[in-house]
């Protein structure tokens, strides 16, 4: 089913007027409090530069740096496990905690678990599955994905939270407060934690020098779901190793500041081995496509993103939108050059889904050149014959006008007269101007740039 | 291992051909002054959420937390300087850690950047301490203060723990309405001492 997130999107837009609002205001605030933090570090656009290159580096050395990875864990005590596909993960997994009898598990947030649609397949075997982040278990109990990287709830108001957790937590729905929300949501997952038979957690970063992996929480669930059961398993993309320890100085210095505009997440732990004797650590090592978008020339920088969520937070689409819109685990910017990686029929509007303003591009701390490969799955999607045939139309008809001055200063006068001889029911045709549904079409001067320009310049 | 190689192979036959060479990064350290790394990690602390004491004993340290959580009625130390009254070495599972109130423990180092201590299995005796704990008390000698990432990252030896975590103020979450909120899986509140690690006896 294609993804129509022109319509998802004016659904959340026309939901009512405080939605929308509070999403933009609220996506805003981190993206000016990355400004203030970027600003404050004069080594700032060094090291994004830097970021960028040893993402860049790894990624072309990948076969190298895999192999060095998988060797230091192992000697750890880490078992390693390869996943090519989303199902041989799932699997993996699954046959993982059968063979400990594990049916309680606990999660924390993990985009791969996500793109692999692991919750169901576990649960659908009689799992039962925790999330553990805050936003996650909102999501979860609201049978909704994530709609941002690192902010999985933030589409939600405190409202929608309050009715959710009344509905299936039982607290007071009149209780209104995220303080008392937060508290409720920390007493009910608290038992879970002890109990757990296994922990399942993802990777933000892995180290080919020392096998090492790490996450970075806020809540600090990452780590009760690491500390207390004996299994813990962790899903890694192939992306995330680094060469060498030193490198995370860099990428931790990044990551939350580009993200949430905080000096770092709360927590950033590393995990080098079991915990302890009887103790056991796995690691599910999954391709799931990366290898083959790491073949295709134009599209492989995607790769370099550490999930930070800043393209989202500052694209003007987005926060209208809300990322539930675009369909997909991944959303906004970062997920219209990595969604249509995995079917490019599914997601083929997404990239028509984009002012092409090149913000995304500006942020980005490890210079993925977003807004250039958005332009650049647009002509794919054309060339592929799955943009919208109206769209196909109008560029064809436009490629026509723009390229011939003569027609094109015909045409310039005709939208004159055009706009201001036509009723507002035919300028405001839903079908044929779908621009101006919820828009004013500007004013337009009778005078063009070209006969001021003549006029006055030109002697 | 036949998975490795199929996943090495298929990595191989799509690797980039133009390869991009592996940059040096500096360290951008700037500051010698440890007065003024110290004054930098109690500032970086407060912003998220963090409370430094600068005091000459433990005595002092315990009054603190008592005043402050006057009904902390389980006190779990991982730390020989001050005593509880749980004894970790008597824990049998890291979810019997459930009912601290009060979890102390000494940090390995702290980074002046971000106001973090790097703590381990070595520092946490169980890693679920630093966790399950309702409130944390960490103690720091001042002069284990690194000035950012960079050097803190290349003084960990990642051979001497299973585990590791760079720990920044208490728990938080702002997944409510945008609405920060601390304390929300982890501890509610983080109160840092710098007190001298004690010399031991010989």
């Amino acid at each position: 089913m294609k993804i129509n997130v022109e319509k998802n999107a004016a659904a959340f837009i026309h939901m009512d007027d405080v939605h929308q609002p509070t999403h933009d205001k609220n996506l805003w605030n981190a993206r000016m409090k990355r400004d203030r933090m970027a600003a404050s570090i004069p080594e700032w656009e060094q090291m994004r530069d830097l970021a960028s290159q040893i993402k860049e580096h790894a990624l072309t050395h990948l076969d190298q740096y895999v192999k060095q990875f998988v060797t230091a864990a192992t000697k750890r005590g880490t078992v390693v496990h390869f996943a090519k596909t989303a199902e041989d993960h799932n699997r993996i997994i699954y046959e993982i905690l059968k063979s400990h009898n594990a049916t309680k598990i606990v999660k924390s947030k993990s985009m791969l678990q996500e793109e692999c649609e692991m919750a169901p397949y576990l649960e659908s075997r009689g799992i039962e599955l925790i999330e553990t982040d805050l936003g996650e278990r909102i999501q979860q109990l609201s049978g909704e994905m994530p709609s941002h990287i690192v902010m999985p709830a933030i589409h939600k108001t405190t409202d929608d939270v309050a009715e959710l957790f009344a509905r299936t937590i039982g607290t007071d729905p009149n209780n209104k407060d995220p303080q008392e929300l937060t508290e409720a949501m920390r007493n009910n997952a608290r038992p879970k934690f002890l109990e757990a038979h296994a922990g399942l957690t993802g990777a933000n970063f892995a180290v080919a020098e020392t096998g090492a992996f790490v996450v970075c929480t806020n809540e600090g669930n990452a780590d009760l779901t690491a500390a207390i059961p004996p299994l813990h398993i962790a899903s890694i993309g192939i992306e995330k190793i680094l060469p060498k320890t030193e490198d995370l100085g860099l990428f931790i210095r990044l990551l939350s500041r580009s993200a949430l505009g905080t000096p770092a997440t709360q927590y950033t732990s590393h995990f080098m081995g079991p915990r302890e004797k009887g103790a056991e650590l796995h690691i599910v090592l999954t391709d799931n496509g990366r290898s083959e978008r790491l073949g295709k020339a134009e599209f492989w920088y995607s790769l370099k993103c550490i999930r930070c969520g800043a393209c989202m937070n500052t694209c003007p689409v987005y926060r209208r939108s809300s990322g539930i819109a675009y369909g997909a685990t991944y959303s906004g910017p970062i997920g219209i050059i990595i969604d249509p990686t995995f079917d490019d029929k599914k997601y083929s509007e997404l990239p028509f889904h984009s002012s092409l303003c090149g913000s995304c591009t500006e942020v980005c701390p490890v210079h993925i050149n977003i807004a250039e490969q958005i332009t650049l799955w647009r002509q794919h999607m054309v060339r592929i014959k799955e943009s919208k045939p109206c769209l196909h139309y109008a560029f064809n008809v436009a490629g026509k006008l723009f390229g011939s001055p003569k027609w094109f200063r015909r045409a310039e006068k005709l939208g004159y007269y055009g706009l201001k001889l036509a009723p507002d029911w035919l300028v405001y045709n839903k079908t044929l101007n779908a621009w101006g549904k919820n828009r004013q079409m500007p004013a337009i001067q009778k005078e063009t740039f070209r006969d001021w320009y003549i006029k006055n310049r030109v002697k | 291992m036949s998975d490795l190689h199929q996943l090495l192979g298929n990595i191989r036959k799509h690797l980039p051909k133009e390869k991009i060479a592996y940059p040096q990064v500096p360290t951008f350290t700037k500051i010698k002054d440890k007065a003024v790394l110290k004054q930098q990690f109690i500032d970086a602390l407060a912003l998220v959420g963090g409370v430094c004491h600068d005091l000459s004993d433990i005595a002092e340290c315990q009054q603190i937390m008592r005043d402050k959580l006057g009904g902390a009625a389980v006190i779990c130390s991982a730390t020989a300087e001050w005593e509880g009254n749980k004894t970790i070495a008597d824990v049998a599972h890291p979810r019997d850690l459930d009912d601290v109130d009060l979890g102390i423990i000494r940090a390995e180092f702290g980074v002046a950047e971000m106001g973090m201590v790097w703590l381990t299995e070595n520092s946490l005796k169980i890693n679920s301490l630093g966790f399950l704990s309702q409130h944390l008390a960490v103690l720091l000698d001042p002069d284990t203060i690194t000035e950012n990432m960079h050097t803190a990252y290349r003084q960990i030896d990642f051979n001497a723990s299973e585990y590791g975590c760079f720990v920044m103020g208490p728990s938080a979450t702002a997944d409510i309405g945008a609405t920060l909120v601390r304390g929300a899986q982890g501890p509610r509140s983080l109160t840092l001492f710098f007190l001298k690690t004690p010399v031991p006896d010989q």
